[in-house]
């Protein structure tokens, strides 16, 4: 790895809490960001992974605890607004970035037209940003974010409405600053995209409700599921979900004939769908 | 099964540029149909012919039997990305201006909104107001839905329960198409059609598509090393979690890709992300649209 003397460097955010008046949108969440990894923060709206982000990038200060992040110029943010100028050049976002950041003409000649090779953008370096797809100007903005070789980069939502295609380009975008040494956190609302990352992080109404890889995540699921064509129906039924045309449930302390279905495996998405049950019904909120 | 909607070798050309070139494609009732496509694929020109909003250049588009108007439409419900709503009026209030235009009364709101019936829509958490939308698509009884990306922002339950609701309606009867850009959200589809540059590509259940389909997976001491050596051979990689995936080579070209990388080089099942993305590429590599048949 590269960035000499930061491959150990280990970023994030310990204890955070944030209010915006009456409402918590963080409530004692921790983060841990190591060099050469890539983080995933999942939640839906609301769930407070754009606020948490703001505090790593260093857009915002908690209102309580710890956020350990390098110097703000040795970071890169990617807000959920994605930050490019809409009226001027792919080029020109990207020089003015570059001579922002104090890079060399040299360098960020050189970086700039790799990346947009990669990410399939070479052809649109002279166009508009305002007149890019979705997909374009999102790994654009990642390139931005990315382009003065920071040690944490910190994304929200860098693939919403992106296209599959566009989308693999991003993911390329995002594991090369990782192979760099760099830390990486991203907010995304889709477990698959979790699945690939080192760890994950998941936030419901701004409180975690799991972490760690996906693996001990999915280790650490309470219980057991099972599958059915058919809705389960008794107190089975707010406990199951539909996935993938069928009903799972999930038998919080299964005893012998729990009940009918084919027992299964969990993965990532079910992990997590148990976890914001488990949740909602001890609030009897179903 | 009662046709809703019919493409029959429908295309659609814009000057030089076909946007649509000879697609055909059913959607029944109780279905539920999912449609793939990168940008530029032409999924919106699709819809935008099923809807009326725009006429074929060749072949045939219809709907509940007849040409597109505003007559199929009304029997349509629709639920756009950005939700359709109005924010300066009420949950209440925008399914009543609904119900008024198509000329019945509204069935009122789910339980999980009525709390928030008399509050500015634009006031309301993302995931009240997608509910709301859902109403209101559903309230005149529309015998197809066509949905764009139904569930962006949801969390996974989120996400659950609104399929139950889209899954309610087809087993009431009605069609649904639904666009998306999400294999979680493609998995729920009945039958998947999958576009690119125009035509249809692949269609079939989500497993018919995938078929058996491998890719090389590569399981490294460092990562990092091994991202460097593959990307250094030009191959495609991605990340996955602490190993990597190779959708476009074989275990012997990824081995010797790997030099004296150490690592784990084995094979496993392709996604159905990996071979839509592999079918886009196909289509993107034949200009003359020469891809593969539909399955």
């Amino acid at each position: 790895m590269s960035g000499a003397g930061t491959a150990t460097a280990v970023w994030g955010a310990s204890d955070l809490r944030v209010s915006y008046g009456h409402v918590v949108a963080l409530d004692g969440v921790s983060l841990t960001a190591p060099a050469g990894q890539v983080t995933a923060v999942v939640g839906g709206d609301g769930a407070g992974k754009s606020t948490l982000l703001r505090c790593l990038a260093g857009a915002m200060s908690p209102g309580r605890g710890q956020v350990r992040r390098p110097a703000k110029e040795r970071t890169g943010y990617l807000p959920a607004s994605s930050g490019i100028y809409p009226d001027l050049t792919v080029a020109e976002n990207l020089d003015f970035r570059a001579q922002g950041y104090g890079m060399s003409r040299q360098l960020a000649a050189q970086r700039s037209a790799e990346y947009l090779d990669r990410a399939g953008l070479a052809p649109a370096a002279g166009r508009l940003a305002g007149q890019l797809s979705g997909g374009m100007r999102q790994k654009l903005a990642v390139i931005a974010a990315m382009l003065h070789q920071p040690e944490l980069i910190v994304l929200d939502e860098p693939t919403t409405g992106v296209d599959p295609v566009s989308r693999s380009g991003l993911w390329w975008l995002i594991a090369r600053a990782a192979a760099e040494g760099c830390a990486i956190v991203l907010a995304t609302t889709y477990l698959d995209e979790a699945e690939r990352c080192t760890s994950v992080l998941v936030l419901d109404a701004g409180i975690a409700l799991a972490s760690g890889t996906p693996a001990e995540i999915v280790a650490a699921m309470p219980g057991s599921l099972r599958s059915s064509q058919q809705r389960p129906d008794g107190d089975a039924f707010a406990r199951s979900w539909r996935r993938a045309g069928r009903w799972r449930t999930w038998d919080p302390d299964p005893g012998p004939g729990a009940g009918d279905g084919q027992a299964i495996e969990p993965d990532l998405q079910d992990a997590v769908t148990v976890a914001a049950l488990a949740r909602q019904l001890r609030a009897g909120e179903f | 099964m009662k046709e809703l909607a019919a493409c029959a070798r429908a295309t659609k050309r814009f000057g030089r540029f076909t946007a649509v070139d000879e697609v055909d494609l059913r959607v029944g009732a109780g279905e539920i149909v999912g449609l793939l496509g990168a940008n530029g694929a032409g999924k919106t020109t699709l819809i935008r012919l099923l809807l009326g909003l725009t006429g074929v250049s060749a072949g045939e588009v219809t709907l509940f039997g007849e040409r597109p108007s505003r007559a199929t439409r009304s029997r349509i419900g629709y639920v756009p990305q950005g939700l359709g709503l109005y924010d300066d009026l009420s949950p209440a209030e925008n399914l009543q201006f609904t119900g008024q235009i198509f000329g019945h009364v509204d069935g009122g709101l789910p339980d999980d909104v009525r709390p928030y019936a008399r509050d500015l829509v634009g006031s309301l958490p993302l995931g009240v107001q997608r509910r709301v939308a859902f109403a209101q698509a559903l309230s005149h009884r529309p015998e197809l839905l066509m949905l764009d990306e139904p569930t962006s922002g949801v969390d996974p339950l989120g996400r659950a329960r609104l399929w139950e609701t889209i899954g309610d309606a087809a087993e009431a009867g009605a069609g649904v198409l639904v666009t998306t850009h999400y294999m979680e959200e493609a998995q729920e589809c009945g039958r998947l059609v999958i576009m690119a540059a125009g035509r249809v590509v692949a269609q079939g259940t989500a497993a018919e598509i995938v078929g058996s389909r491998l890719v090389t997976v590569v399981e490294a001491e460092s990562w990092s090393a091994a991202f460097g050596a593959l990307e250094a051979a030009g191959l495609q990689v991605a990340l996955a979690g602490r190993g990597l995936r190779v959708p476009g080579a074989g275990p012997a070209d990824v081995r010797r890709a790997l030099g004296d990388v150490p690592a784990r080089v084995a094979e496993a099942p392709a996604t159905l992300e990996e071979r839509f993305f592999e079918l886009s590429q196909l289509s993107a590599a034949e200009p003359d649209g020469a891809a593969e048949p539909a399955a």
